[in-house]
């Protein structure tokens, strides 16, 4: 899967868990830029995630993600 | 992972366009939401799926709209976990079984707080029904390995605490109670000897849900057996430390989905809306093959055979279901005759004519003959399950009749069986000795409605059927069935005022109500109880009859008239000059509409609303008997003021 692939599907997970249609998912988006971003739905997004790729993150690896560009590079590297 | 019950296979999956149609709901008018909002649940839903539901939700809630005709109930949820993700599925999950559901949640790990304070925010929106979504962490569980005296000494201190929230919510805001069993945690110590050897952790979590399994059944309470969810799924599918660790999950969030709708099937059971008959397809689900091809030879019901016991575990099952009160009915594409053959004649069927209240073998289309058996048992839509491996005849049910629940059956028969009990239709939260009788009624009164048509004359069939009217104040022994009858009666029933066992044990102590519970017996059997009536007192000397219903089973009996002359000899006894009684419509009261009117009282009032107000002066009111013993016990008249 490449990264074209995993930003596409990034975007139908995003827009499902925030119910939100517009947002545009990029490298730098992070928590702050998106409303109802908060520690819950971010766990939501987290195992929505884990469950579209079929993958596991590490409590650790939860804790340091800091943007989407992280996140892409972890799922990057698991699938 | 057990995906029939981890995915909720027996409903029928969500389509690609559900975001869509969810944004269409906006702009719905009253009339429709409720409705609308039932039939967007009726799919398997994940967690963003469920989140969103419940967001419109909350959305229609804060702008005032009626959710009508789904029943409200207000669910206040106590845990010593992050339940913030389960709230929104509780929500959009009671909405497939009928309920308009509010849940109050306190701030996190509040538990014992929030139950003994009288002032709290639980106990100030004085919830319909509180949920102790407590898991093992939350128990003042200590090992005391080897130590049976220490062992139960933390058992019992374990249900003390139980007692002592339960007590504290009873006294503040008397809201149902449901406890739940716990799931005791995959980590072994021992190995195999945990469960033996007195003071583990598994030895001491057994001992505790057995024992509050049996304070939950003598108490009134209502238990979530959440141990057996995770028990069927697997307590290593249900417990994830990672989420414990991460965000105090109490469970994995793959299981939300299933522990939520297992949630809302018990409220919805607490407030009377589990169904109530299964009407079930003949060829290849009650047996293997086509009856009008394959003949009395070709069809496969035989032990020993793989096709034909999975279809003789789906008669068993039906005949264990019509054992604890769910009527059975058949809906079959079929010659009457031929359908009736196998019943008949086949030594290898559980299932007998007998044993079916209603046998609809015809050419019409199901979702016909479905509502004409909904009509012949006087019972609601929203009270049918309908069987059938037949994907286009289930399809058809659920579009034209979409009250009625219809499962999705999955390929191989062996497991029909496994998913129409895993739907959980007929969740019930209390057992009543009537409910083991309640199938034979609506076939009894089969029987009775032919003896209608020998004897001509309505007075001369009824004195020839012998009845026996009892009367009694509610007591505790009558209170199941008294829960049971007032929320789950639709039809006779005059305000379908809904009141929880604890609300029904005040009015049974308090002097001041007068109260009926009402059986009758005639020559087929007992009817058990049929009718139940409170009335309250109101301005002096007058009654206000809060609650009048009664049992569809025993309509044109006359059986009003000599309830109404019950009531007014107590009146009388009691000082009380005048009877007020009111009908408030709903969509399914319009049969009692009249009611009053029959029994000449005098309407003094109607409202916009469709709502009436009746009045009976007590002193020279003459009812009409009819032929029936009477029998009353139970009063004591000095304790009635008027």
């Amino acid at each position: 899967m490449d990264e074209a692939q995993i930003y596409a599907r990034l975007s139908e997970i995003f827009q499902d868990v925030f119910d939100e249609d517009h947002i545009e998912v990029t490298p730098e988006l992070s928590a702050k830029d998106v409303d109802g971003w908060d520690s819950l739905t971010h766990i939501r997004l987290i195992l929505t995630i884990e469950k579209a790729f079929g993958v596991k993150f590490s409590t650790s690896e939860i804790g340091k993600l800091e943007n989407v560009g992280a996140l892409v590079s972890l799922i990057k590297s698991r699938v | 992972m057990n995906s029939l019950e981890t995915e909720l296979q027996w409903l029928p999956r969500a389509p690609l366009d559900y975001s869509a149609r969810l944004r269409a709901v906006g702009n719905l008018d009253d009339q429709q939401l409720g409705r609308t909002l039932q039939a967007l649940a009726h799919y398997a839903l994940d967690v963003n799926q469920l989140t969103k539901l419940a967001k419109l939700c909350t959305k229609a809630r804060s702008e005032g709209k009626s959710f009508a005709p789904l029943t409200p109930f207000r669910l206040a949820v106590l845990s010593n976990s992050t339940i913030d993700l389960i709230v929104p599925a509780l929500v959009a999950s009671a909405l497939r079984h009928g309920i308009d559901l509010e849940v109050i949640q306190p701030s996190y790990d509040q538990v014992a707080q929030e139950a003994l304070t009288p002032d709290s925010t639980v106990n100030r929106a004085r919830p319909d029904g509180v949920l102790f979504a407590l898991d093992y962490r939350a128990l003042p569980l200590k090992l005391s390995l080897g130590d049976a005296e220490a062992s139960s000494a933390t058992v019992e201190g374990a249900l003390g605490y139980l007692q002592a929230l339960r007590q504290g919510i009873k006294n503040n805001c008397n809201a149902v109670c449901i406890f739940q069993s716990f799931v005791p945690p995959v980590e072994r110590l021992f190995g195999s000897l945990d469960r033996a050897l007195p003071g583990t952790l598994r030895n001491l979590i057994d001992h505790i849900n057995s024992e509050l399994a049996g304070l939950v059944l003598a108490e009134g309470d209502v238990l979530l057996d959440v141990a057996g969810i995770a028990e069927t799924v697997g307590s290593a599918t249900w417990h994830d430390p990672k989420l414990w660790n991460m965000a105090k999950f109490s469970f994995s969030d793959q299981l939300i989905p299933l522990y939520a709708d297992h949630v809302a099937r018990t409220v919805a059971a607490i407030r009377g809306k589990s169904r109530k008959v299964l009407i079930l397809d003949l060829d290849n689900t009650v047996w293997g093959g086509v009856i009008g091809d394959d003949g009395l030879e070709g069809i496969n019901i035989a032990q020993g055979d793989a096709r034909g016991e999975a279809h003789l575990a789906v008669q068993r099952l039906a005949l264990d279901l019509r054992q604890r009160g769910i009527v059975l009915a058949v809906s079959s594409k079929n010659t009457d005759s031929i359908a009736r053959e196998p019943f008949e004649k086949h030594p290898e069927m559980l299932l007998k004519l007998d044993h079916i209240a209603v046998f609809q073998a015809n050419w019409n289309d199901k979702a016909t003959n479905i509502k004409a058996i909904a009509e012949e048992l006087s019972l609601g839509l929203d009270a049918m399950v309908f069987l059938d491996d037949n994907p286009v005849e289930r399809g058809l049910v659920r579009k034209l009749l979409p009250q009625v629940a219809v499962p999705e059956l999955p390929e191989e028969p062996a497991y029909y069986a496994r998913t129409l009990a895993a739907a959980g239709y007929f969740e019930a939260v209390a057992f009543a000795s009537e409910d083991l009788k309640r199938a034979g009624f609506y076939q009894d009164n089969a029987k009775r409605a032919n003896l209608q048509k020998q004897v001509g004359g309505v007075d001369a069939y009824l004195a020839s059927l012998d009845m026996t009217i009892t009367f009694q104040p509610f007591d505790a022994t009558g209170r199941a069935r008294i829960v049971q009858l007032i929320n789950k009666s639709n039809q006779y029933n005059l305000t379908t005022h809904r009141y929880t066992d604890p609300e029904v044990a005040a009015a049974e102590n308090d002097s001041s109500v007068f109260t009926l519970q009402v059986r009758l017996a005639d020559m087929f059997g007992d009817n058990g109880m049929i009718s139940v009536v409170i009335c309250r007192p109101s301005d002096p000397g007058v009654w206000e009859i809060d609650t009048w219903l009664m049992s569809c089973r025993v309509l044109g009996r006359k059986v009003e008239h000599m309830v109404l002359r019950e009531i007014l000899e107590h009146a009388r006894a009691a000082g009380v000059k005048k009877l007020a009684g009111t009908y408030k419509p709903t969509d399914r009261n319009k049969l009692v509409v009249d009611h009053y009117a029959k029994l000449g009282f005098a309407k003094v009032a109607e409202e916009e609303s469709g709502v009436t107000h009746w009045e009976l002066l007590v002193e020279g009111a003459d009812i009409e008997s009819a032929p029936m013993e009477v029998v009353s016990h139970g009063f004591f008249e000095e304790n009635s003021i008027a």
